[in-house]
């Protein structure tokens, strides 16, 4: 279902073309790039990534910042999902993987083995998802059955007392990512328990700042998107609690660094492969992400590596560069 | 064309050969003629661009969505895992918005025209005038950003103290008629002060007053120009994207009431051209579909004003 983009980032010298979509696995042709010269530095080379769309603004943001100062480097990143990801990474096709969850180890891992690749698993950032509603649409916390309730493909719920009599009596008006984007697929993959499972009549938006828009001129209005996108609009919403059977918690950095935030929070990856971590410029991007991982997750708005899980990515990479 | 002038026959006498008839081409002539024909041609051919480049893809959407499903469908969701194609929300969605429009430019518009054509001092239509058309050169966007963060929440929910979601068609659709007026306004004014002037002595000598002069000799006699004007208004309004973009929603929606959020097919277009869609997946082959439909509206609408003004013409030499 997922489509591929490709986002080559060029040489100064304009070597490399865009591959745009390449489809399943006749994406051989997508990062060609010829040997680019002119960068300050002495790394060149190119750099293949693919996986997972909601590690996609990380790794390309990781990838612009890198390239500011390693212009030889061409770096191609494409977003065919976490599973897509590892199948052509457990093939040889390409140096990096991006994942949202870790590799499976009953179906990913051996066909990996088989075909001799090695890797780690490096944590780069990590992901949370808040849920929101109009600052006057008083809902302090909601069940996760509340939500799939309310945002499931068959969901009539159209006031929010028919989900909780305690519930403001107010027309649900709900707004949301778009179907492309990395945050729609956990979204609904968590809550509704399918990826793609979702009620259809909502403002869907790639664009987050729509819906808060949307959200605070609405008196029903619920939406949801990733959690640095609320702390950048917190005065004009109301965050609402999620309760997965433990109690109520509140998204926050700590709640999704920790994991406490459940379901909507998890830890996402990037895999290099030992083979690629030889090259002086795959090694040189992967020991720049985790350098940089606050910067870059500021850029990407994710959460970023609290120091004990920085220094744990740091040591898997260490070991796996050898 | 070179037709004579007064002067040439007058004076024979003179040596210098005459400018009459076409005996000597000037030099350039042809290149000129060249120039302009292809001038002329370009735009006919980018149109045919533009019919060919829907056409190729639209035909890829309908063998793989049938056009029945297309046209008679009443849900539009064809980037959700379960695909709808039912344009009728987009359709309905586009009509609503530019209903809206229609009933703030026209009757705005042609008062506008028929004060400036009929009653209007020479020096206040030379002011007024200007100023009418600088509305037209307001960039869509703010108009669209005007009516999301000042019309809906100031006018709409605070002034009317009427209760609309942040985007709604009414606001859109209204705002659009503001973008729309000078288009019909100037158009039709130009064509109401192109009436004879005959005319207007001819009713007055017969007692008419100004009123009678402006609705029952000016407006009839102008009405192929201000049919133009209107359906000039209506195109813009239907191809219009960044007002409804801002402010309409990105809902579809198969509703009657302006007070809801719609999405036009414009918004549509838009905001799924902004994410990332594969080349050649059914998601892209929609927007040329989608694309094709609009395409095709606004075509059905301009021959149908053109038989109404081919029918109802007056024509005075």
């Amino acid at each position: 279902m997922k489509s591929i983009r490709i986002l080559a980032v060029t040489a100064l010298s304009g070597v490399l073309a865009f591959g745009v979509a390449a489809c399943g696995d006749d994406d051989s042709d997508t990062s060609t790039g010829g040997a680019s010269s002119g960068g300050a530095s002495s790394l060149s080379g190119n750099i293949k990534i693919d996986g997972s769309s909601t590690v996609f603004p990380f790794a390309q943001a990781a990838a612009e910042q890198f390239r500011g100062e390693n212009s030889g480097v061409d770096i191609a990143v494409g977003e065919s999902g976490t599973g897509g990801g590892f199948e052509k990474f457990c093939a040889g096709e390409t140096d990096i993987s991006n994942a949202s969850r870790p590799i499976k180890d009953d179906e990913e891992a051996p066909i990996c083995k088989k075909n001799a690749v090695e890797y780690s698993e490096v944590q780069v950032a990590n992901d949370g998802i808040a849920i929101v509603t109009n600052k006057d649409l008083k809902i302090d916390c909601m069940t996760t059955d509340q939500l799939k309730m309310l945002w499931n493909k068959t969901s009539k719920i159209s006031n929010y007392k028919d989900l909780d009599p305690k519930f403001p009596d107010q027309k649900v008006a709900l707004f949301g990512a778009g179907t492309d984007s990395g945050t729609f697929d956990f979204f609904t993959d968590e809550i509704n328990g399918e990826e793609g499972d979702t009620r259809k009549d909502y403002s869907p938006s790639e664009d987050d700042n729509v819906t808060v828009q949307g959200v605070s001129g609405d008196k029903g209005g619920m939406g949801y998107f990733g959690f640095s996108y609320y702390e950048d609009n917190a005065d004009n919403l109301n965050l609402v609690k999620v309760d997965s059977g433990d109690g109520c918690v509140e998204p926050s950095i700590e709640t999704i660094q920790d994991g406490s935030y459940k379901p909507l929070a998890r830890p996402i990856f990037m895999y290099p492969a030992a083979k690629s971590l030889a090259r002086p410029e795959v090694k040189g991007f992967m020991d720049y992400v985790l350098k940089n991982q606050q910067a870059i997750a500021d850029a990407a708005k994710i959460v970023a590596l609290t120091d004990e899980q920085a220094t744990k990515a740091q040591t898997a990479l260490t070991a796996a560069e050898g | 064309m070179a037709s004579a002038t007064p002067a040439a026959p007058a004076t024979p006498a003179t040596p210098r050969t005459p400018v009459l008839g076409v005996a000597r081409r000037r030099r350039g002539e042809d290149a000129i003629r060249v120039l302009l024909f292809l001038a002329a041609l370009l735009s006919i051919l980018t149109t045919l661009g533009i019919l060919f480049s829907l056409l190729r893809e639209t035909i890829a959407f309908f063998g793989e969505v049938g056009l029945w499903d297309f046209v008679s469908g009443t849900e539009w969701s064809p980037l959700f895992a379960d695909p709808q194609f039912g344009v009728l929300p987009l359709v309905t969605g586009t009509l609503l918005v530019t209903g809206l429009a229609l009933i703030v430019a026209v009757p705005l518009g042609l008062g506008a025209a028929i004060y400036l054509a009929e009653y209007a001092k020479p020096r206040t239509r030379r002011v007024v005038k200007p100023f009418i058309e600088l509305l037209a050169g307001v960039p869509t966007i703010v108009f669209g950003y005007f009516a999301l963060t000042f019309f809906t929440p100031v006018i709409l929910n605070g002034l009317l103290g009427m209760d609309v979601p942040t985007f709604n068609a009414l606001s859109a659709g209204l705002i659009m008629g503001f973008m729309v007026l000078p288009t019909v306004a100037s158009v039709s004014e130009d064509a109401m002060s192109a009436v004879p002037s005959s005319l207007r002595e001819g009713a007055f000598g017969l007692g008419a007053n100004k009123l009678q002069v402006s609705l029952r000799v000016v407006f009839p006699a102008a009405l192929s120009g201000i049919v133009a004007a209107i359906v000039l208004g209506v195109s813009r309004a239907i191809g219009e994207t960044m007002i409804v973009l801002v402010a309409a929603g990105q809902q579809p929606n198969l509703t009657a009431d302006p007070r809801e959020s719609v999405e036009t097919i414009t918004t549509f277009i838009a905001a799924t051209a902004k994410g990332d869609i594969a080349t050649g997946s059914i998601a892209y082959k929609t927007i040329f579909a989608v694309g094709m439909t609009l395409f095709l509206m606004t075509l059905v609408m301009n021959a149908i004003s053109i038989r109404f003004v081919r029918r109802f013409r007056q024509v005075y030499e």
